[in-house]
């Protein structure tokens, strides 16, 4: 086993392990900051598969957006200083059940196909390039999305805030 | 790990990662539990991405995984702030109890 | 690291000694970063003594020299209080996340032409998004502690510190348009030939203007005064750290002027040429590189204008601080990004009188301040010796 396995099961048994306490964690704050290990994970693998510039975003909008959002919305939805955000695990069988069958299919189209497509190598440095792709072929679906965030920012802003008493 | 075995592995953890979302979707019953599941699936169906793009040996995939990650920053906002207004309404997060629309 | 790595037996297999070094130069590293803090609180008391007209500490060693080692150990000594009913695992790592987070900074910070622990590619966008993991260690911090102010301190910090990021990302990118690379070592060597050649200033009424907006994003997000609203003493006892003791709060201590010292290591990087000296006869001495000691004597030179700004200032109050990050900084910062994009198009090479206006200005200011302050503080002492007779 060489450095690189050895780096990728340490992150993947993070990851997994990480993401296992955000779905079964008896209170809400647990799996929220067990979701910053996952994407602090994931992040590591990005970097593992050679996205460097892809891990460096991945940190800044996971951790520093998306789950500091999350983590007001626990506050935000529920008493300030209450311990115990417990929340119930229902519909346990027919929920494994699925599951297993989905994770089965899909693990093996996965496991089945030749994935040794091209070179294998990772691309050296990704920004430029990734600069280049956005300003040039996707240029459109780069604008398009400049205009969904600008969209949900105002959405949010709208649905958020209390009516103003005439 | 030869190249294509580290591509097969991602994969296989990204979709380990993605049922474990697809679990937390079935199994809780809280609006907010539901909304990390959902970020989980997202964040595995990335990972693919990513190893697609390790594999092919070119950075389209990547680009892709920008837009999902507009989509989710997106989702995050808007989907926080109906969760945090419905609260107010029905003063629960269990998502048994947003019926009313059903038919 | 080469030199440790030569200190180790040739005999070892080559993966011990590479790790070996790797180790021993992180040890060596991470205490040389875990002291600073010492030096920069005695620093900080001596300023606000200065600025109140005090003495500051004076009684343990000369000059008071030991008085932040004898309170290092008495923070090291005290007991650690979880406080009822806080959550004791996140308890204690709050303050580790925090902490890791500053210090993950150091990575890709130059300290000399080859004096780097990596030359990330993607060294600028990597400071800023390890900084984001301190922000969850504080509402981690806060939460933990079962206790209404150290929560409320914590999510004001998490709201300001993700408000000023954005000013903070323009006006970076308005460096990064200028050099075209985010590899830190690209945006010194792209500084390179004196004090005219420095970032501050290049276009030179405009850099400057990024330059505050950059240095006030950051001073926001490492929380200090005047933007010291979640630790407030007035409102909230002491925000998110209100709860911790002993050790655990001597953490949170080290990672807040480690991040004042990140923030300064970095705006000199950006904006004052990082190691390369004011004028390049003074670049070495001999043949002993003096990079290092330029860098940090410009990043300890903002740290001092940190202090500085804390005793004379104010704190705002919350919407204050909303309004400054949105209404003031961002706009600015908008502008700023579409200006010298348009600008590095126009002039690649910068304005005609970019080599001779900017710096001589500036100095010209530093000579004012120094001269009104000197008067300042005669007059007060006159004054002091008329009320005492």
């Amino acid at each position: 086993m060489n450095a690189e396995a050895a780096v990728f099961y340490v992150l993947a048994a993070i990851t997994v392990g990480s993401a296992a306490v955000v779905v079964l964690a008896r209170s809400l704050i647990y799996s929220a900051f067990a979701l910053l290990f996952t994407f602090v994970g994931v992040a590591g693998l990005y970097l593992l598969l050679g996205a460097d510039f892809l891990a460096a975003t991945q940190l800044l909008i996971y951790v520093g957006g998306i789950l500091v959002l999350l983590l007001f919305g626990v506050m935000l939805t529920h008493k300030l200083y209450d311990l115990d955000l417990r929340s119930e695990v229902t519909q346990f069988l027919p929920g494994v059940i699925v599951s297993i069958g989905l994770f089965a299919v899909l693990a093996l189209t996965a496991w089945r196909t030749d994935w040794a497509g091209g070179d294998g190598r990772a691309p050296a440095a990704t920004t430029r390039e990734i600069g280049q792709l956005f300003m040039g072929r996707y240029l459109l679906p780069f604008e398009a999305a400049s205009i969904l965030l600008l969209v949900a920012l105002m959405g949010a802003a709208m649905i958020v805030r209390r009516k103003r008493s005439a | 790990m030869s190249p294509d075995r580290i591509v097969q592995s991602a994969l296989l953890l990204s979709l380990a990662l993605f049922v474990v979302g697809v679990v937390g979707v079935f199994l809780r019953r809280n609006v907010i539990t539901v909304f990390m599941c959902v970020e989980l699936m997202l964040n595995a169906v990335n990972l693919s991405f990513v190893a697609f793009s390790r594999a092919l040996g070119t950075l389209d995939a990547q680009v892709l995984v920008f837009f999902v990650l507009t989509v989710a920053a997106a989702e995050a906002a808007v989907g926080l702030a109906i969760i945090i207004a419905i609260h107010r309404h029905r003063d629960t997060l269990d998502l048994d109890a947003f019926n009313l629309m059903k038919w | 690291m080469d030199f440790i790595y030569g200190l180790l037996p040739a005999d070892l297999p080559t993966w011990v000694r590479v790790l070996g070094a790797g180790i021993a130069c992180a040890v060596i590293g991470v205490t040389a970063m875990a002291l600073g803090p010492l030096l920069y609180v005695y620093a900080e008391t001596k300023v606000a003594g200065f600025m109140q007209d005090r003495i500051g500490p004076k009684r343990v060693g000369p000059h008071g020299l030991l008085q932040t080692v004898a309170d290092a150990v008495k923070l090291l000594f005290k007991e650690a209080i979880y406080p009822a009913g806080a959550d004791k695992k996140l308890f204690i790592l709050a303050p580790c996340l925090v902490v890791v987070g500053a210090f993950l900074s150091f990575v890709v910070l130059p300290f000399g032409s080859r004096m780097q622990a990596v030359d990330l590619n993607i060294g600028l966008f990597y400071v800023v998004a390890v900084s984001s993991l301190s922000t969850v260690g504080l509402i981690m911090a806060g939460w933990a502690s079962n206790n209404k102010y150290a929560l409320f301190g914590a999510m004001r910090s998490a709201a300001q510190i993700v408000s000023y990021e954005i000013p903070a990302m323009m006006s970076l990118l308005t460096i990064v348009m200028i050099v075209g690379s985010l590899s830190l070592q690209e945006v010194v060597w792209a500084q390179q030939g004196g004090l005219q050649s420095w970032f501050l200033f290049r276009f030179f009424p405009i850099m400057p203007v990024v330059a505050i907006v950059f240095f006030t994003a950051g001073l926001a997000e490492c929380n200090r005064a005047p933007f010291d609203i979640p630790e407030a003493e007035s409102e909230l006892v002491a925000g998110f750290h209100t709860e911790y003791s002993g050790f655990f709060f001597a953490m949170f201590f080290m990672a807040e002027y480690t991040e004042m010292l990140v923030i300064s290591a970095v705006t000199s990087v950006l904006f004052l040429g990082g190691w390369w000296a004011p004028h390049p006869a003074l670049q070495q001495i001999g043949s002993v590189g003096l990079g290092p000691f330029w860098l940090i004597a410009k990043a300890w030179f903002l740290m001092f204008v940190m202090m500085w700004l804390r005793w004379t200032l104010p704190r705002l109050r919350v919407d204050q601080l909303m309004y400054v990050a949105w209404k003031v900084l961002l706009p600015i910062g908008l502008t700023l990004v579409v200006l010298v994009g348009g600008l590095v198009l126009w002039f690649p090479d910068g304005f005609a009188w970019d080599g001779w206006v900017g710096w001589p200005l500036t100095l010209a200011l530093f000579g004012f301040l120094f001269v009104v302050m000197q008067r300042a503080i005669r007059w007060s002492r006159k004054r002091a010796v008329e009320m005492a007779a």
